[in-house]
Protein backbone atom coordinates (compact mmCIF):
# COMPACT_ATOMS: atom_id res chain seq x y z
CA UNK A 1 0.00 0.00 0.00
CA UNK A 2 1.23 3.61 -0.84
CA UNK A 3 0.23 6.65 -0.10
CA UNK A 4 0.61 9.78 -1.93
CA UNK A 5 -0.07 13.69 -1.39
CA UNK A 6 -1.34 15.27 -4.39
CA UNK A 7 -2.75 18.95 -5.33
CA UNK A 8 -5.44 19.03 -8.01
CA UNK A 9 -6.54 22.14 -9.92
CA UNK A 10 -9.61 21.81 -11.72
CA UNK A 11 -10.79 24.47 -14.33
CA UNK A 12 -14.38 25.89 -14.31
CA UNK A 13 -15.75 24.03 -16.79
CA UNK A 14 -14.39 20.51 -14.82
CA UNK A 15 -16.16 22.04 -10.97
CA UNK A 16 -19.14 19.61 -11.89
CA UNK A 17 -16.98 16.08 -12.92
CA UNK A 18 -17.26 14.09 -9.88
CA UNK A 19 -13.94 12.69 -9.86
CA UNK A 20 -13.19 11.58 -6.53
CA UNK A 21 -16.36 9.34 -6.79
CA UNK A 22 -14.30 7.41 -9.59
CA UNK A 23 -10.80 7.28 -7.89
CA UNK A 24 -12.57 5.43 -5.27
CA UNK A 25 -15.11 3.37 -7.50
CA UNK A 26 -13.08 2.62 -10.54
CA UNK A 27 -9.63 2.48 -9.10
CA UNK A 28 -10.10 1.02 -5.88
CA UNK A 29 -8.33 4.06 -4.30
CA UNK A 30 -8.95 5.07 -0.17
CA UNK A 31 -9.44 8.98 -0.45
CA UNK A 32 -8.76 11.42 2.33
CA UNK A 33 -9.68 15.08 1.29
CA UNK A 34 -7.16 17.70 3.52
CA UNK A 35 -9.53 20.49 1.39
CA UNK A 36 -11.02 21.50 -0.88
CA UNK A 37 -12.11 24.51 -2.81
CA UNK A 38 -14.89 23.59 -5.69
CA UNK A 39 -17.05 26.53 -7.18
CA UNK A 40 -18.88 27.13 -10.41
CA UNK A 41 -17.48 30.48 -10.71
CA UNK A 42 -14.13 29.80 -10.05
CA UNK A 43 -11.21 27.51 -10.90
CA UNK A 44 -11.27 24.80 -8.45
CA UNK A 45 -8.40 23.00 -6.03
CA UNK A 46 -8.06 20.12 -3.75
CA UNK A 47 -5.53 18.27 -1.94
CA UNK A 48 -6.11 14.73 -1.11
CA UNK A 49 -4.27 11.85 0.04
CA UNK A 50 -4.79 8.45 -2.36
CA UNK A 51 -3.65 5.07 -0.99
CA UNK A 52 -3.93 2.15 -2.92
CA UNK A 53 -1.38 0.03 -5.02
CA UNK A 54 1.36 1.58 -6.53
CA UNK A 55 -0.62 0.67 -10.23
CA UNK A 56 -4.16 1.67 -9.18
CA UNK A 57 -2.68 5.29 -7.95
CA UNK A 58 -0.72 5.81 -10.87
CA UNK A 59 -3.86 4.56 -13.47
CA UNK A 60 -6.32 6.62 -11.17
CA UNK A 61 -3.79 9.80 -11.11
CA UNK A 62 -3.48 9.22 -15.23
CA UNK A 63 -7.56 9.28 -15.03
CA UNK A 64 -7.64 12.42 -12.99
CA UNK A 65 -5.16 14.13 -15.95
CA UNK A 66 -6.78 13.12 -19.27
CA UNK A 67 -9.83 14.54 -17.52
CA UNK A 68 -8.13 18.05 -17.76
CA UNK A 69 -7.52 18.19 -14.10
CA UNK A 70 -3.55 19.76 -13.09
CA UNK A 71 -2.14 17.02 -10.65
CA UNK A 72 0.75 18.31 -9.13
CA UNK A 73 2.37 14.99 -7.14
CA UNK A 74 5.32 18.04 -5.88
CA UNK A 75 3.52 20.88 -4.73
CA UNK A 76 1.20 20.99 -1.80
CA UNK A 77 -1.43 23.29 -1.39
CA UNK A 78 0.64 25.18 1.36
CA UNK A 79 3.85 26.86 0.61
CA UNK A 80 6.49 27.30 3.29
CA UNK A 81 9.17 29.90 1.71
CA UNK A 82 12.46 29.42 3.88
CA UNK A 83 13.58 32.87 2.16
CA UNK A 84 10.65 34.93 4.02
CA UNK A 85 10.98 32.79 7.15
CA UNK A 86 13.08 34.11 9.44
CA UNK A 87 13.56 31.27 11.59
CA UNK A 88 11.71 32.68 14.64
CA UNK A 89 9.63 29.62 15.23
CA UNK A 90 6.56 31.01 16.59
CA UNK A 91 4.43 28.76 13.99
CA UNK A 92 6.01 25.66 16.33
CA UNK A 93 3.11 26.11 18.38
CA UNK A 94 0.39 26.59 15.81
CA UNK A 95 0.99 23.50 14.11
CA UNK A 96 -0.58 20.47 15.27
CA UNK A 97 1.01 17.68 13.08
CA UNK A 98 5.19 19.01 13.74
CA UNK A 99 5.09 19.81 10.04
CA UNK A 100 6.72 22.78 10.55
CA UNK A 101 9.97 21.80 12.87
CA UNK A 102 13.49 22.45 14.43
CA UNK A 103 16.07 20.98 12.31
CA UNK A 104 18.75 20.83 14.93
CA UNK A 105 17.94 21.85 18.89
CA UNK A 106 21.47 24.08 18.86
CA UNK A 107 21.16 26.41 15.76
CA UNK A 108 17.42 26.07 16.40
CA UNK A 109 16.62 26.32 12.53
CA UNK A 110 13.03 25.42 11.38
CA UNK A 111 12.59 22.97 8.58
CA UNK A 112 9.23 22.02 7.19
CA UNK A 113 7.57 18.82 6.11
CA UNK A 114 5.02 18.87 3.24
CA UNK A 115 4.55 15.06 3.72
CA UNK A 116 3.14 15.36 7.27
CA UNK A 117 1.22 18.96 6.44
CA UNK A 118 -2.41 18.49 7.09
CA UNK A 119 -3.19 21.91 5.70
CA UNK A 120 -4.99 23.15 8.35
CA UNK A 121 -3.24 26.26 7.66
CA UNK A 122 -3.02 27.78 11.29
CA UNK A 123 0.18 28.74 10.78
CA UNK A 124 -0.62 30.88 8.02
CA UNK A 125 -2.07 34.23 10.17
CA UNK A 126 0.81 32.87 12.89
CA UNK A 127 3.92 33.79 10.44
CA UNK A 128 4.43 37.26 11.20
CA UNK A 129 7.04 37.56 7.89
CA UNK A 130 4.36 36.15 5.26
CA UNK A 131 6.83 32.76 4.62
CA UNK A 132 3.72 30.59 4.57
CA UNK A 133 0.81 31.11 1.89
CA UNK A 134 -1.74 28.79 0.68
CA UNK A 135 -2.00 27.88 -3.19
CA UNK A 136 -5.78 28.61 -3.08
CA UNK B 1 43.73 44.49 30.94
CA UNK B 2 43.46 45.80 27.89
CA UNK B 3 42.09 49.35 26.21
CA UNK B 4 40.06 50.52 23.20
CA UNK B 5 43.28 51.32 21.71
CA UNK B 6 45.10 48.15 21.93
CA UNK B 7 41.94 46.09 20.82
CA UNK B 8 41.45 48.35 18.06
CA UNK B 9 45.24 48.11 16.76
CA UNK B 10 44.98 44.41 16.76
CA UNK B 11 41.58 44.25 15.09
CA UNK B 12 43.43 46.71 12.22
CA UNK B 13 46.09 44.78 12.19
CA UNK B 14 44.27 41.60 10.50
CA UNK B 15 45.24 39.66 14.40
CA UNK B 16 42.12 40.57 16.73
CA UNK B 17 40.84 36.93 18.41
CA UNK B 18 37.08 36.81 18.01
CA UNK B 19 34.23 34.72 19.64
CA UNK B 20 30.50 34.80 19.13
CA UNK B 21 28.54 34.85 22.97
CA UNK B 22 27.73 31.14 21.92
CA UNK B 23 31.48 30.01 21.41
CA UNK B 24 32.74 32.20 24.27
CA UNK B 25 31.07 30.04 26.96
CA UNK B 26 32.48 26.63 25.96
CA UNK B 27 35.89 28.35 25.53
CA UNK B 28 36.22 30.03 29.00
CA UNK B 29 35.04 26.76 30.23
CA UNK B 30 38.39 24.78 29.15
CA UNK B 31 40.29 27.36 29.01
CA UNK B 32 39.93 29.29 32.51
CA UNK B 33 38.60 32.92 32.37
CA UNK B 34 42.34 34.01 33.23
CA UNK B 35 44.32 33.03 30.02
CA UNK B 36 40.96 33.37 27.86
CA UNK B 37 40.65 37.00 28.96
CA UNK B 38 44.12 37.27 27.63
CA UNK B 39 43.62 35.57 24.07
CA UNK B 40 40.60 36.58 23.51
CA UNK B 41 39.83 40.58 22.31
CA UNK B 42 36.51 40.58 21.49
CA UNK B 43 33.16 38.95 21.83
CA UNK B 44 29.76 39.28 19.30
CA UNK B 45 26.39 39.56 20.45
CA UNK B 46 23.50 39.64 18.62
CA UNK B 47 19.93 39.64 18.43
CA UNK B 48 17.06 39.53 15.63
CA UNK B 49 13.13 40.11 16.34
CA UNK B 50 10.33 42.97 16.39
CA UNK B 51 11.22 46.27 17.91
CA UNK B 52 8.52 48.07 17.31
CA UNK B 53 10.42 51.56 18.71
CA UNK B 54 12.11 51.71 15.38
CA UNK B 55 12.04 54.03 12.48
CA UNK B 56 13.60 56.37 9.66
CA UNK B 57 14.53 60.04 9.07
CA UNK B 58 14.35 60.63 5.05
CA UNK B 59 15.02 63.26 2.73
CA UNK B 60 13.86 63.73 -0.42
CA UNK B 61 15.63 66.70 -1.92
CA UNK B 62 13.51 69.65 -3.56
CA UNK B 63 10.89 69.31 -6.32
CA UNK B 64 11.07 72.51 -8.73
CA UNK B 65 8.85 74.22 -7.85
CA UNK B 66 9.75 73.85 -3.96
CA UNK B 67 7.20 71.80 -1.60
CA UNK B 68 7.12 72.56 2.38
CA UNK B 69 5.57 69.11 2.40
CA UNK B 70 2.51 68.91 5.85
CA UNK B 71 0.96 65.82 5.14
CA UNK B 72 3.00 62.70 3.85
CA UNK B 73 2.05 59.14 2.68
CA UNK B 74 4.79 56.40 1.59
CA UNK B 75 2.92 53.73 -0.47
CA UNK B 76 -0.25 54.97 1.58
CA UNK B 77 1.57 54.49 5.06
CA UNK B 78 1.39 58.16 6.56
CA UNK B 79 4.71 59.60 7.68
CA UNK B 80 5.38 62.94 10.14
CA UNK B 81 5.88 65.70 8.65
CA UNK B 82 6.02 68.29 11.20
CA UNK B 83 9.99 68.66 10.44
CA UNK B 84 11.77 70.62 8.02
CA UNK B 85 10.26 71.20 3.90
CA UNK B 86 11.17 67.41 2.61
CA UNK B 87 12.43 65.49 6.30
CA UNK B 88 9.54 63.04 6.87
CA UNK B 89 9.85 60.55 9.70
CA UNK B 90 8.37 57.28 9.26
CA UNK B 91 7.34 55.04 12.51
CA UNK B 92 7.60 50.97 12.10
CA UNK B 93 4.26 50.50 13.50
CA UNK B 94 2.40 53.21 11.74
CA UNK B 95 -0.37 51.58 9.80
CA UNK B 96 -2.02 51.79 6.12
CA UNK B 97 -4.08 54.78 5.26
CA UNK B 98 -7.64 52.75 5.56
CA UNK B 99 -6.63 49.58 7.27
CA UNK B 100 -9.93 48.78 9.19
CA UNK B 101 -7.25 48.05 11.91
CA UNK B 102 -9.66 45.96 14.56
CA UNK B 103 -12.49 46.76 12.97
CA UNK B 104 -13.09 43.07 12.19
CA UNK B 105 -11.81 42.16 14.94
CA UNK B 106 -8.67 40.52 15.11
CA UNK B 107 -7.29 42.70 12.25
CA UNK B 108 -5.05 41.52 9.13
CA UNK B 109 -2.48 44.30 9.09
CA UNK B 110 -0.93 43.09 5.64
CA UNK B 111 1.03 46.65 5.34
CA UNK B 112 2.52 49.17 7.12
CA UNK B 113 5.50 51.56 8.53
CA UNK B 114 7.84 48.31 8.81
CA UNK B 115 7.03 47.54 5.51
CA UNK B 116 7.81 50.55 3.73
CA UNK B 117 11.26 50.76 5.66
CA UNK B 118 11.38 46.94 4.25
CA UNK B 119 11.09 48.20 0.28
CA UNK B 120 13.48 50.77 1.08
CA UNK B 121 15.84 48.67 2.26
CA UNK B 122 15.20 45.84 -0.48
CA UNK B 123 15.66 49.53 -2.94
CA UNK B 124 11.98 48.94 -4.33
CA UNK B 125 10.32 51.61 -5.94
CA UNK B 126 7.68 53.20 -3.90
CA UNK B 127 4.85 56.01 -4.06
CA UNK B 128 5.31 59.38 -2.15
CA UNK B 129 2.16 61.59 -2.03
CA UNK B 130 2.51 64.71 -0.08
CA UNK B 131 0.17 67.73 0.40
CA UNK B 132 0.86 71.64 1.38
CA UNK B 133 -1.27 74.71 1.99
CA UNK B 134 1.52 76.50 -0.05
CA UNK B 135 4.11 79.24 0.71
CA UNK B 136 5.53 82.01 -1.11
CA UNK B 137 9.18 80.57 -1.08
CA UNK B 138 7.21 76.50 -1.34
CA UNK B 139 4.66 77.32 -3.64
CA UNK B 140 3.77 73.64 -4.48
CA UNK B 141 0.58 72.58 -2.61
CA UNK B 142 0.69 68.74 -3.77
CA UNK B 143 3.22 66.41 -4.81
CA UNK B 144 2.81 62.78 -6.60
CA UNK B 145 6.30 60.89 -7.17
CA UNK B 146 7.73 57.34 -7.33
CA UNK B 147 11.24 57.07 -5.45
CA UNK B 148 13.97 54.13 -4.49
CA UNK B 149 16.30 55.29 -1.67
CA UNK B 150 19.03 55.69 -4.24
CA UNK B 151 17.09 58.98 -5.22
CA UNK B 152 17.07 60.60 -1.52
CA UNK B 153 19.58 62.33 -0.14
CA UNK B 154 19.59 60.03 3.56
CA UNK B 155 17.67 57.47 4.66
CA UNK B 156 18.79 57.26 8.28
CA UNK B 157 17.23 54.87 10.72
CA UNK B 158 16.49 55.98 14.02
CA UNK B 159 15.35 54.16 16.73
CA UNK B 160 14.12 55.62 19.88
CA UNK B 161 14.38 51.66 21.92
CA UNK B 162 16.20 48.37 20.33
CA UNK B 163 18.02 45.07 22.11
CA UNK B 164 16.17 45.21 25.63
CA UNK B 165 18.03 43.54 27.42
CA UNK B 166 15.58 40.64 28.88
CA UNK B 167 11.90 40.57 28.25
CA UNK B 168 9.01 38.44 29.51
CA UNK B 169 7.14 35.39 28.69
CA UNK B 170 3.77 35.55 27.51
CA UNK B 171 1.07 33.47 28.25
CA UNK B 172 -2.99 33.57 28.30
CA UNK B 173 -4.94 32.21 31.63
CA UNK B 174 -8.34 33.91 30.03
CA UNK B 175 -10.78 31.47 28.35
CA UNK B 176 -10.71 33.07 24.74
CA UNK B 177 -7.47 33.53 22.36
CA UNK B 178 -5.75 37.19 22.63
CA UNK B 179 -3.70 38.78 19.67
CA UNK B 180 -0.90 40.12 21.11
CA UNK B 181 2.41 41.79 19.48
CA UNK B 182 3.75 38.49 21.29
CA UNK B 183 1.71 36.34 19.08
CA UNK B 184 -1.56 34.87 19.34
CA UNK B 185 -1.85 33.51 22.74
CA UNK B 186 -4.18 30.26 23.02
CA UNK B 187 -6.83 30.12 26.10
CA UNK B 188 -6.04 28.26 29.30
CA UNK B 189 -2.63 28.57 28.82
CA UNK B 190 -1.97 26.59 26.06
CA UNK B 191 1.40 28.34 24.93
CA UNK B 192 3.88 30.55 25.80
CA UNK B 193 5.66 32.98 23.87
CA UNK B 194 9.15 34.65 24.41
CA UNK B 195 11.65 37.33 22.47
CA UNK B 196 14.89 37.21 23.65
CA UNK B 197 18.20 35.75 21.92
CA UNK B 198 19.39 34.79 25.64
CA UNK B 199 22.83 33.94 25.82
CA UNK B 200 23.26 35.67 22.61
CA UNK B 201 21.73 38.99 23.55
CA UNK B 202 23.72 42.40 23.58
CA UNK B 203 22.81 43.58 26.93
CA UNK B 204 22.54 40.41 28.50
CA UNK B 205 26.15 40.01 28.26
CA UNK B 206 27.01 43.29 29.46
CA UNK B 207 24.49 43.64 32.25
CA UNK B 208 25.74 46.83 34.33
CA UNK B 209 26.17 48.35 30.85
CA UNK B 210 30.49 48.47 31.29
CA UNK B 211 31.36 48.70 27.39
CA UNK B 212 27.94 49.62 25.72
CA UNK B 213 27.32 53.00 26.55
CA UNK B 214 26.39 56.22 24.46
CA UNK B 215 28.23 55.93 21.32
CA UNK B 216 29.39 52.23 21.36
CA UNK B 217 29.68 51.17 17.44
CA UNK B 218 26.98 48.32 16.25
CA UNK B 219 26.23 46.59 13.88
CA UNK B 220 22.56 47.56 12.90
CA UNK B 221 20.98 45.42 9.21
CA UNK B 222 24.11 45.33 7.57
CA UNK B 223 25.22 49.20 8.31
CA UNK B 224 27.67 50.10 10.95
CA UNK B 225 25.93 52.42 13.18
CA UNK B 226 26.12 53.54 17.26
CA UNK B 227 23.87 54.12 20.18
CA UNK B 228 22.60 57.55 20.00
CA UNK B 229 21.58 57.50 23.75
CA UNK B 230 19.85 55.53 26.26
CA UNK B 231 16.81 53.63 24.66
CA UNK B 232 13.47 54.71 25.97
CA UNK B 233 12.19 52.98 29.02
CA UNK B 234 15.77 51.97 30.19
CA UNK B 235 15.42 51.16 33.41
CA UNK B 236 18.63 49.63 35.50
CA UNK B 237 16.83 49.19 38.97
CA UNK B 238 15.25 46.06 38.60
CA UNK B 239 14.67 42.56 39.61
CA UNK B 240 18.61 41.07 39.13
CA UNK B 241 19.69 37.13 39.75
CA UNK B 242 22.99 36.56 41.31
CA UNK B 243 24.76 37.17 38.12
CA UNK B 244 23.42 40.65 37.39
CA UNK B 245 21.42 39.58 34.89
CA UNK B 246 17.95 41.16 35.05
CA UNK B 247 15.18 39.20 35.57
CA UNK B 248 12.74 41.82 33.09
CA UNK B 249 12.79 44.37 30.63
CA UNK B 250 15.98 46.65 31.96
CA UNK B 251 18.45 48.37 29.85
CA UNK B 252 17.68 49.32 26.64
CA UNK B 253 19.37 50.97 23.48
CA UNK B 254 18.64 53.83 20.85
CA UNK B 255 20.23 53.28 17.86
CA UNK B 256 20.87 54.57 14.54
CA UNK B 257 22.72 53.85 10.90
CA UNK B 258 22.48 54.36 6.95
CA UNK B 259 19.74 52.64 5.59
CA UNK B 260 21.42 52.67 2.12
CA UNK B 261 24.04 50.01 3.67
CA UNK B 262 21.76 48.12 5.27
CA UNK B 263 20.91 44.07 4.12
CA UNK B 264 17.26 43.43 3.26
CA UNK B 265 17.37 39.96 5.37
CA UNK B 266 18.32 41.86 8.35
CA UNK B 267 15.12 44.75 7.90
CA UNK B 268 12.00 42.96 7.88
CA UNK B 269 8.50 44.22 7.97
CA UNK B 270 6.03 42.30 10.54
CA UNK B 271 2.54 41.65 10.45
CA UNK B 272 0.99 40.59 13.73
CA UNK B 273 -2.73 39.28 13.28
CA UNK B 274 -5.23 41.56 15.84
CA UNK B 275 -2.26 43.68 16.96
CA UNK B 276 -0.55 45.58 14.02
CA UNK B 277 2.36 46.29 11.86
CA UNK B 278 5.86 46.37 13.14
CA UNK B 279 9.44 45.90 11.93
CA UNK B 280 12.29 42.94 12.98
CA UNK B 281 15.68 43.90 12.82
CA UNK B 282 19.08 42.58 12.98
CA UNK B 283 21.18 43.82 15.54
CA UNK B 284 24.88 43.20 16.48
CA UNK B 285 27.10 44.65 19.23
CA UNK B 286 30.57 43.85 19.91
CA UNK B 287 31.82 43.61 23.61
CA UNK B 288 35.37 44.13 24.39
CA UNK B 289 37.50 42.14 26.32
CA UNK B 290 39.06 45.03 28.36
CA UNK B 291 39.10 42.66 31.72
CA UNK B 292 38.30 39.04 33.17
CA UNK B 293 35.13 40.56 34.64
CA UNK B 294 33.64 41.99 31.35
CA UNK B 295 34.73 38.51 29.27
CA UNK B 296 33.16 36.33 32.73
CA UNK B 297 29.75 38.18 32.17
CA UNK B 298 29.40 37.45 27.98
CA UNK B 299 29.63 33.73 29.15
CA UNK B 300 26.49 33.96 30.88
CA UNK B 301 24.24 30.92 29.50
CA UNK B 302 20.80 30.46 29.04
CA UNK B 303 20.08 28.54 32.04
CA UNK B 304 21.14 31.37 34.16
CA UNK B 305 18.76 33.59 32.43
CA UNK B 306 15.25 33.90 33.84
CA UNK B 307 12.47 35.69 32.43
CA UNK B 308 9.17 36.22 34.02
CA UNK B 309 6.02 34.90 32.99
CA UNK B 310 2.91 37.46 32.86
CA UNK B 311 -0.62 36.30 31.88
CA UNK B 312 -0.98 38.72 28.92
CA UNK B 313 -4.77 38.58 29.40
CA UNK B 314 -5.22 40.87 32.35
CA UNK B 315 -2.04 40.89 34.38
CA UNK B 316 -0.11 42.61 31.63
CA UNK B 317 -2.69 45.47 30.30
CA UNK B 318 -3.84 45.76 34.03
CA UNK B 319 0.33 46.38 34.83
CA UNK B 320 -1.08 44.02 38.18
CA UNK B 321 2.67 43.14 38.66
CA UNK B 322 1.68 39.72 39.26
CA UNK B 323 4.26 36.89 37.69
CA UNK B 324 2.57 33.61 37.46
CA UNK B 325 6.65 32.20 37.31
CA UNK B 326 10.15 32.84 36.30
CA UNK B 327 11.40 30.57 33.45
CA UNK B 328 14.98 30.17 32.01
CA UNK B 329 15.76 30.76 28.29
CA UNK B 330 17.36 27.17 28.64
CA UNK B 331 13.86 25.69 29.86
CA UNK B 332 12.14 27.52 27.20
CA UNK B 333 14.40 26.54 24.41
CA UNK B 334 13.10 23.02 25.25
CA UNK B 335 9.91 23.69 23.24
CA UNK B 336 7.65 23.10 26.39
CA UNK B 337 7.84 23.76 30.29
CA UNK B 338 5.44 22.34 33.23
CA UNK B 339 3.97 24.75 34.77
CA UNK B 340 1.21 23.32 37.65
CA UNK B 341 1.88 19.96 36.44
CA UNK B 342 0.62 20.38 32.65
CA UNK B 343 2.94 20.44 29.30
CA UNK B 344 2.39 23.74 27.86
CA UNK B 345 3.93 24.56 24.40
CA UNK B 346 6.52 27.46 23.71
CA UNK B 347 7.65 29.24 21.19
CA UNK B 348 9.64 32.19 20.23
CA UNK B 349 8.89 35.59 18.96
CA UNK B 350 12.96 36.10 18.38
CA UNK B 351 15.53 34.14 16.33
CA UNK B 352 17.78 32.50 17.26
CA UNK B 353 19.42 31.26 13.74
CA UNK B 354 19.37 34.52 12.88
CA UNK B 355 21.01 36.35 15.96
CA UNK B 356 23.91 33.29 15.45
CA UNK B 357 24.39 34.46 11.60
CA UNK B 358 24.65 38.01 12.54
CA UNK B 359 27.02 37.56 15.51
CA UNK B 360 28.91 35.43 13.16
CA UNK B 361 28.88 38.23 10.28
CA UNK B 362 30.75 40.83 13.08
CA UNK B 363 32.66 38.43 13.93
CA UNK B 364 34.25 38.03 10.61
CA UNK B 365 34.07 42.30 9.79
CA UNK B 366 36.00 42.54 13.07
CA UNK B 367 38.44 39.70 11.78
CA UNK B 368 38.95 41.19 8.86
CA UNK B 369 39.67 44.40 9.67
CA UNK B 370 36.63 46.10 8.90
CA UNK B 371 34.21 46.89 11.98
CA UNK B 372 36.41 48.77 14.61
CA UNK B 373 35.18 49.32 18.29
CA UNK B 374 33.98 52.54 19.67
CA UNK B 375 34.57 53.60 23.41
CA UNK B 376 31.44 54.94 24.70
CA UNK B 377 31.04 58.74 25.60
CA UNK B 378 28.71 58.54 27.97
CA UNK B 379 27.46 55.60 30.07
CA UNK B 380 24.36 54.22 30.00
CA UNK B 381 22.33 55.14 33.24
CA UNK B 382 23.11 52.35 35.74
CA UNK B 383 20.51 53.97 38.63
CA UNK B 384 17.61 54.63 36.48
CA UNK B 385 13.77 53.17 37.52
CA UNK B 386 11.31 52.54 35.02
CA UNK B 387 7.75 55.37 35.78
CA UNK B 388 4.64 54.45 35.46
CA UNK B 389 1.89 57.03 34.10
CA UNK B 390 0.01 58.61 36.55
CA UNK B 391 -3.59 59.76 35.13
CA UNK B 392 -4.46 62.94 36.71
CA UNK B 393 -7.54 65.75 35.63
CA UNK B 394 -6.47 69.28 34.83
CA UNK B 395 -6.92 72.55 36.42
CA UNK B 396 -10.54 72.46 34.88
CA UNK B 397 -11.23 68.93 36.09
CA UNK B 398 -11.59 67.58 32.52
CA UNK B 399 -9.43 64.61 31.50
Amino acid sequence: MTTKKILMNFNKELAEKPIVYHLVKDYDLIINIFRARITAEEEGFMVLEVSGTDEHIEKGIDFIRQNGVTVNEAEKGLRWDKNLCTQCGNCLTHCPVDALYIVDPGSREIGFDSDKCVECLNCIPNCPYDALTSVF
Amino acid sequence: MKTYTEINEKIASGKAVVLTAEEVIEYVDKKGVSAAAEEIDVVTTATFGPMCSSGCFLNFGHSIPKIRITEAWIDDVPAYAGIAAVDLFLGATQLRHNDPANMYYPGEFRFGGGHVIQKLVERRELQLFGLSYGTDEYPRREIRTMFTIDDLNQAVMVNPRNCYQNYNVATNTSDRPIYTYMGLLKPQMQNLTYSSAGQLSPLLNDPFYQTIGIGTAVWLAGAHGHVYAEGTQHASVVERTENGVPAEGAGTLALTADMKEMLPEFVRGVTLKGYGVSLALGVGVPIPVLNEQILLATTVRDDEIKAELIDYSYDYPMKSGKVISHLTYGQLKRGDVEIDGRKVEVSSMSSYPKALHIAELLKAEIRDGKFLLSEPLQSLPRNKKMKSMVVREGEGGEV
